[in-house]
């Protein structure tokens, strides 16, 4: 039901968001009006071919209420990964949280600041960025969003400045004193030669219903290199829709992992486009599902210009009654020639009942490119199950490592140790009996 | 320990074994040669309880019990171990958590507590020694991006750690270079001992060289058409098989 929303956008408009620049506020006004033409797209649009958004759009969300109870710190410390020194910014149901973030004292050339306070301290770069790498204009979710842009975290990496520790945007959700959405906005710019590694979390308490509809905004400098952690383990009951648009610029590098376990729906689009030479993307994830689970993910990499390489990998471990849809789709526009492009993905069923949509599309208009792609959908391997039960490992040990170790495979590639290591025992702890 | 009896096995349709007979005494070393296609693989597999072959007739019996009523991972906890032709990758599992995992499964069939993680980290020291491993190779996934001669010598150092009374080794000298060759029957030679016994299954006489073998047994078509002593290996490098295989089908 679009008509919540339109309330609820007048609401923003005239309270909530009243203080923001005038540009903010033209770009909600147009955002909404592509919101209210676009409306929700049905399972007839191509891109939502596997989807269906009926539980999202049946449903009238109003934006969250703040918690009946607070959010304390120490409900957020299992979703801290144990790290004390991190630059973490907080937001409780979209709104951002001074006092449980701890992004004060930062380093000399990053800016760690929500989106209100950007637009004091960062209004150049705000104007020039927000609503523009994400575009709205087709998609209805980033239009919603777009329209509803109030929160949100903003990362700046001054040129030549390498972060050493991670920037944390935990976004926790607890519908306590009723269901509603919350539509975070974040935009992440790194300048030339910059590097750092920012993870997103978004993680429910308390288990109620609720809608994220996030969207991010990552514009990477001439030779930076950004690596993104999306976790994606909120409340069961939940939904949410995701999208991570990046740009890249010469030489810059990307390394997004998507993980994503929780929520009843969930979409998650991950974009690049490599518009200068000599980029490199690298794109991994893992979706876990089970129960009546609905995980999407989409991702599109534009190669733009030449010499530039993409590497795609995404595993799902999919039980019960889950289905999973993985869409990946690599373009490689006339002029980037000597692309080298890699995609894979590769889904286990456990039950009968678990189904995939797999989907890797590669458009190529260039002559001059090496690109491959592949999609398995499988059970466990049989000749391995042997190979384990031949050293003495009892069938039900050997499925259990075999399902681990089939996570695990791409849990390895996140460069993170924290974050690595926290996320392989939660996959241990789920798929093995011992733990 | 080990009696074979009028063996029969099929894969689909297909009859691979076709009355194999053979005793095996705690001690000895036996191997089995033949040509591509007899059924040497085959019969290795079959003794591990590879499922995708299916015994049609015949017996197997293993220290007095019915080997082929017992499950892969029961053989292996009764001390039966298989090295593989073709190792299998196992990526996501590193090497230490594996062997460590199947240790623990075996001495608890034997009745003995779980090994802690120092200990164990002191047998792995010692024996991968023995198949002069690089320790780097332990934190990797179980033969995942391994050389053939690692992936051939990760093998003989689960068996040193696993330390098997029935040891088959199935064409573990397919694709070796003779120095990796050396180092792998180095490392069977220090495990032999009284109470255990080894089947070498291989195409080719150059491993008994280094792995002396007490009997040799020619399988040709699924069925043992000459045994003898470890001459007639050095018989079988001379002639080939054909002379054998125009005896048997005469």
């Amino acid at each position: 039901m679009i008509d919540s929303y339109l309330k609820g956008f007048e609401e923003i408009a005239s309270n909530g968001g009243a203080s923001a620049p005038d540009w903010a506020r033209s770009l909600r006004l147009s955002a909404i009006t592509r919101f209210e033409a676009l409306g929700f797209p049905t399972t007839k649009n191509e891109d939502w071919h596997f989807t269906s958004v009926a539980p999202i759009a049946e449903r009238e969300f109003d934006l969250l209420a703040p918690p009946a109870h607070g959010v304390t710190a120490a409900q957020l410390a299992p979703f801290s990964f144990g790290a004390t020194d991190w630059h973490t910014l907080v937001f409780v149901n979209g709104r951002y949280d001074a006092a449980l973030s701890s992004a004060a004292a930062l380093p000399d050339g990053l800016t760690v600041v929500p989106l209100k306070q950007a637009y004091d301290e960062l209004p150049l770069l705000v104007e020039q960025y927000v609503g523009k790498v994400a575009a709205y204009e087709g998609q209805t979710f980033t239009a919603l969003n777009t329209a509803f842009l109030d929160d949100g975290a903003v990362v700046h990496v001054a040129q030549d400045v390498e972060v050493a520790r991670p920037i944390h945007l935990l976004f926790v959700s607890d519908a306590s004193a009723g269901a509603g959405t919350a539509q975070p906005h974040n935009l992440i710019v790194l300048d030339r030669f910059a590097k750092a590694t920012v993870i997103e979390s978004y993680v429910g308490i308390g288990g109620g219903m609720y809608f994220t509809n996030v969207v991010t905004e990552a514009v990477v400098g001439d030779g930076a290199t950004l690596t993104h952690l999306k976790l994606q383990r909120e409340s069961p009951k939940a939904y949410h829709v995701g999208t991570v648009d990046v740009r890249q610029a010469r030489d810059s590098h990307l390394v997004s992992f998507s993980f994503a376990t929780g929520a009843a729906l969930s979409r998650t689009n991950i974009y690049t486009e490599l518009r200068g030479e000599g980029c490199g993307a690298t794109l991994n994830g893992l979706y876990l599902g089970d129960g009546e689970q609905h995980i999407d993910h989409q991702t599109r990499i534009e190669h733009v210009e030449p010499n530039c390489y993409s590497r795609e990998h995404y595993k799902g471990i999919l039980d019960g009654s889950a289905h999973g849809v993985f869409n990946g789709k690599v373009f490689v526009h006339p002029a980037a020639q000597k692309t080298d492009g890699k995609q894979t993905n590769n889904t286990l069923l456990l039950s009968e009942k678990a189904q995939i949509d797999t989907k890797p599309q590669l458009e190529i208009f260039a002559d001059d490119v090496k690109c491959t792609h592949g999609a398995t959908v499988g059970r466990l391997d049989e000749t391995s199950l042997f190979y384990m039960k031949s050293r003495g490992i009892d069938a039900r040990t050997a499925r259990e490592l075999l399902t681990y170790a089939f996570a695990a495979d791409v849990l390895e590639t996140i460069e993170q140790v924290e974050v690595r290591e926290e996320l392989e025992a939660a996959t241990l702890r789920r798929y093995t009996e011992r733990g | 320990m080990l009696v074979i009896q009028n063996l029969h096995a099929t894969v689909g349709d297909k009859e691979i074994l076709r009355g194999i007979d053979l005793t095996v005494n705690a001690g000895e070393v036996h191997a089995v040669m033949g040509p591509n296609g007899s059924g040497k693989s085959t019969l290795a597999q079959v003794l591990a309880g590879h499922p995708a072959y299916e015994v049609t007739a015949g017996s197997v019996t293993y220290e007095g019990q019915d080997l082929l009523a017992m499950d892969p991972e029961v053989r292996a906890q009764q001390g039966i171990f298989l090295a593989f032709q073709y190792p299998v990758e196992i990526p996501g599992v590193s090497n230490a958590y594996f062997l460590r995992a199947a240790y623990n499964e075996i001495r608890k069939a034997r009745g003995e507590e779980e090994i802690d993680p120092i200990s164990f980290a002191d047998l792995m020291d010692e024996r991968m020694k023995l198949v002069e491993m690089d320790p780097a190779m332990l934190s990797r996934s179980v033969n995942t991006g391994f050389s053939g001669g690692e992936k051939k010598r990760n093998e003989i150092l689960q068996m040193a750690v696993l330390e098997p009374k029935l040891a088959v080794l199935d064409e573990t000298d397919s694709g070796l270079d003779i120095d990796a060759l050396r180092i792998v029957a180095h490392g069977v030679n220090s495990l032999k001992a009284p109470d255990k016994a080894t089947i070498v299954v291989t195409h080719y006489q150059r491993l008994l060289n280094y792995i002396v073998p007490d009997y040799v047994h020619v399988l040709a078509n699924g069925r043992i058409v000459r045994s003898g002593g470890k001459e007639l290996a050095l018989e079988l490098e001379e002639k080939g098989y054909d002379w054998l295989l125009e005896e048997a089908v005469a």
